[in-house]
């Protein structure tokens, strides 16, 4: 019988098939954070319930911690402290590698674990965070849970899961000019709505993504869970391959040659089925800002506001009246407070250059708050490496120690209520940058052409 | 320091048949940033967690010191404040995969949630929490809305977890689905953990085959 590539991980993760349609998954990888995996560490520890494989399992520091030059471990969340400090403790007392505050390798998880070589082709990977889905860039199957999963997967190496049904979404055509996954992954949700995925597991395909970066791929996949995805993933081929040579945690040598073998049947049978199956013309599609505050709410940057019919009227009118928004509006020329360029969306080394070339040369506008918050510890190095600090530095933004950051109010830190804010994150909900705050998500360029003109503008004069 | 939590065990509360006042918060895609506000986990810690749930809305501001109530916020208003059962639309839940956002309506004191749909992990986290998150129509949810509205004391709503069944206040009843492993786990408070390790012969037999296999995915 022909298999998507998600039906042949399915199968070689199955330890057995229980009488209900649910599977008891075998899980290869379990990554946490300070804000949840600190939780499911602590629970487990206090029921006395050991980690059963403390190799396979990892942690990192990047909800809680604050993203100042110089932090320690006080941020500005009163008991931001407790989170680190236990995390730290339970990380040491189950011997799991932690990715503590300041490590060289420290990062937002999603990062790290691709960075690291923890997450592989094949691999099932679990992390009680949402954007997990990311990591099936690298043609693994990972996906979000909440803590009690975690528990679950850290003291059985399992998870009870019901198996999703499957999407393929092909991107085909040629991209225009501005257009990144980000704007691709917002065409999506905007067309099909924040619900449209309904759980399913999400192939990426077509020879967009077949020509896309690994960066680019998990831009793709980290929004999956924007669109209500079990999961995504993008099969692997030599791009995949070449970015986890040399990896630390990778296979190396002979090791490395039995993986090529296993890797290179990762791909759907030609004649395999999904139960849906979307494709995008990507000739259609251009830069992409959001206006409300669900990620559904975007439009092309030189659209004015539509309202799908798919959109509750309800939702929409109490989202327009938190956005300081009317109907058919406009979105260029509306003056911003703040730009943010980071996240496990838009963080990554390619983002930065991507902002940076509009930045070049360039200042911010006065008065406007600009930070950048380099993913990782090894993004932040190879950008300080090719000079891109500087650029941001000069320009006006501030430049920042790797981690969630403003995505969400991490280290207790958010934009002012009321403020307006063009930010590279995955999230526009109300309050997600501070009370009261009003996100406009959109790709790096975007930012960078908002930060220069204080207002939401297109990228493309720049490029 | 290390903070211990409260619980010794995850222990659920059986619950297999539920009547109560319902609240109606119909707006599509209610995410856990609005569930609960990352400034309002505050503790490595499952409880406690009831008191910045809606947050955002429940309260005059957004300082955590000031609990004003706002008084138009719909779980302000006698009787749903009282609510056990949460009616939505769809994507309840959406968003971050934080599991305060179920500890959070279960320490508040709901036990069933009915929605168009759910975000994905937060339905689990709900499962794992002793909610039970139904999915129904959007027009029997509005059927629902409409009989609970012209006397939400009077008029609750029932839930019957073995038969999978929703009863509306003048007793129309919509069966629901819910995979048998979590209609047990509900009915019974069971603990998934222990329920899984009695299949560790068979979980150390498949590592021990896979590593044969798949010997480059073992560190």
């Amino acid at each position: 019988m022909a298999l998507t590539l998600f039906d042949k991980l399915w199968q070689q993760h199955t330890v057995t098939d229980l009488s209900d349609n649910s599977t008891l998954l075998y899980i290869d990888r379990v990554f946490m954070h300070e804000r949840t995996g600190s939780i499911a560490l602590v629970s487990l520890e206090d029921k006395d319930r050991p980690v059963a494989n403390p190799s396979h399992a990892f942690c990192t520091m990047d909800h809680i911690i604050d993203t100042f030059p110089g932090r320690g471990d006080e941020t500005l969340m009163p008991s931001g402290k407790e989170f680190i400090v236990s995390t730290r403790d339970a990380a040491k007392k189950a011997n799991i590698r932690l990715f503590d505050i300041n490590d060289d390798d420290q990062g937002i998880s999603h990062l790290v674990s691709a960075e690291q070589g923890i997450t592989l082709p094949g691999l099932s990977v679990v992390c009680p965070d949402s954007h997990t889905c990311t990591l099936g860039a690298l043609g693994a199957m990972a996906w979000g849970i909440g803590s009690s999963e975690c528990e679950h997967a850290l003291s059985t190496q399992t998870l009870h899961v019901s198996k999703p049904s499957q999407l393929r979404v092909r991107f085909e055509g040629t991209l225009n000019k501005g257009v990144t996954a980000k704007d691709l992954i917002l065409t999506l949700i905007s067309r099909y709505t924040s619900a449209g995925a309904k759980g399913m597991a999400i192939e990426f395909a077509g020879s967009v993504v077949e020509n896309m970066s690994m960066d680019s791929r998990f831009t793709l996949c980290n929004m999956a869970t924007e669109f209500s995805a079990f999961t995504a993933m993008i099969a692997p081929d030599q791009t995949t391959f070449d970015y986890i040579a040399e990896r630390k945690y990778a296979p190396k040598g002979e090791l490395l040659e039995q993986a090529m073998q296993d890797w290179s049947d990762l791909r759907s049978d030609q004649d395999a089925t999904f139960d849906q199956e979307i494709t995008i013309l990507c000739d259609d599609v251009h830069p992409m800002i959001s206006w409300g505050t669900s990620p559904e709410h975007s439009i092309a940057v030189d659209q004015n506001i539509t309202i799908d019919a798919n959109q509750q009227t309800d939702s929409v009118d109490t989202a327009l009246a938190y956005i300081d928004l009317e109907p058919d509006q406009s979105l260029l020329g509306l003056p911003i407070d703040g730009v943010f360029i980071g996240s496990c969306t838009n963080g990554r080394l390619s983002d930065l250059i991507a902002a940076s070339e509009v930045l070049k040369g360039r200042q911010i506008k006065k008065g406007l708050r600009a930070i950048c918050t380099p993913g990782s510890a090894k993004v932040k190095k190879s950008a300080e490496a090719m000079g891109l600090d500087k650029i941001f530095k000069s320009a006006g933004f501030e430049w920042r120690e790797p981690g969630c950051s403003l995505c969400f109010y991490a280290g207790g830190e958010g934009f002012e209520p009321g403020q307006r804010v063009v930010s590279t994150t995955n999230r526009n909900f109300r309050g997600r940058q501070g009370p009261g705050v009003r996100t406009h998500i959109t790709s790096p360029y975007m930012a960078a052409a908002a930060a220069v003109e204080g207002q939401i503008s297109d990228c493309r004069k720049y490029l | 320091m290390n903070i211990k939590l409260t619980e010794k065990a995850s222990v659920i509360k059986p619950l297999s048949k539920h009547s109560g006042i319902a609240v109606p918060m119909l707006s599509n895609n209610i995410d856990t940033d609005q569930i609960i506000p990352s400034r309002e986990m505050k503790k490595v810690s499952k409880r406690g967690l009831s008191e910045g749930l809606f947050a955002g809305q429940r309260y005059q501001t957004a300082d955590p010191k000031d609990r004003t109530l706002n008084p138009e916020f719909i779980l302000n208003i006698e009787p749903f404040n009282q609510a056990t059962i949460l009616l939505s639309g769809k994507n309840f839940g959406c968003g971050s995969s934080r599991e305060h956002a179920a500890w959070a309506i279960h320490e508040f004191g709901f036990k069933v949630i009915i929605a168009e749909s759910f975000g994905s992990i937060f339905r689990i986290n709900c499962l794992r929490n002793g909610i039970l998150p139904v999915i129904l129509s959007a027009e029997n949810i509005s059927l629902l809305n409409n009989e609970v509205m012209q006397d939400p004391v009077a008029n609750k709503i029932s839930v019957d977890i073995d038969a999978l069944t929703v009863h509306s206040p003048s007793a129309k009843q919509f069966s629901f689905e819910l995979e048998s492993h979590f209609q047990e786990m509900l009915i019974g408070g069971l603990d998934f953990i222990s329920l899984t390790l009695k299949r560790q012969k068979q979980i150390d037999a498949f590592i021990e085959k896979d590593k044969r296999k798949r010997q480059w995915a073992y560190l």
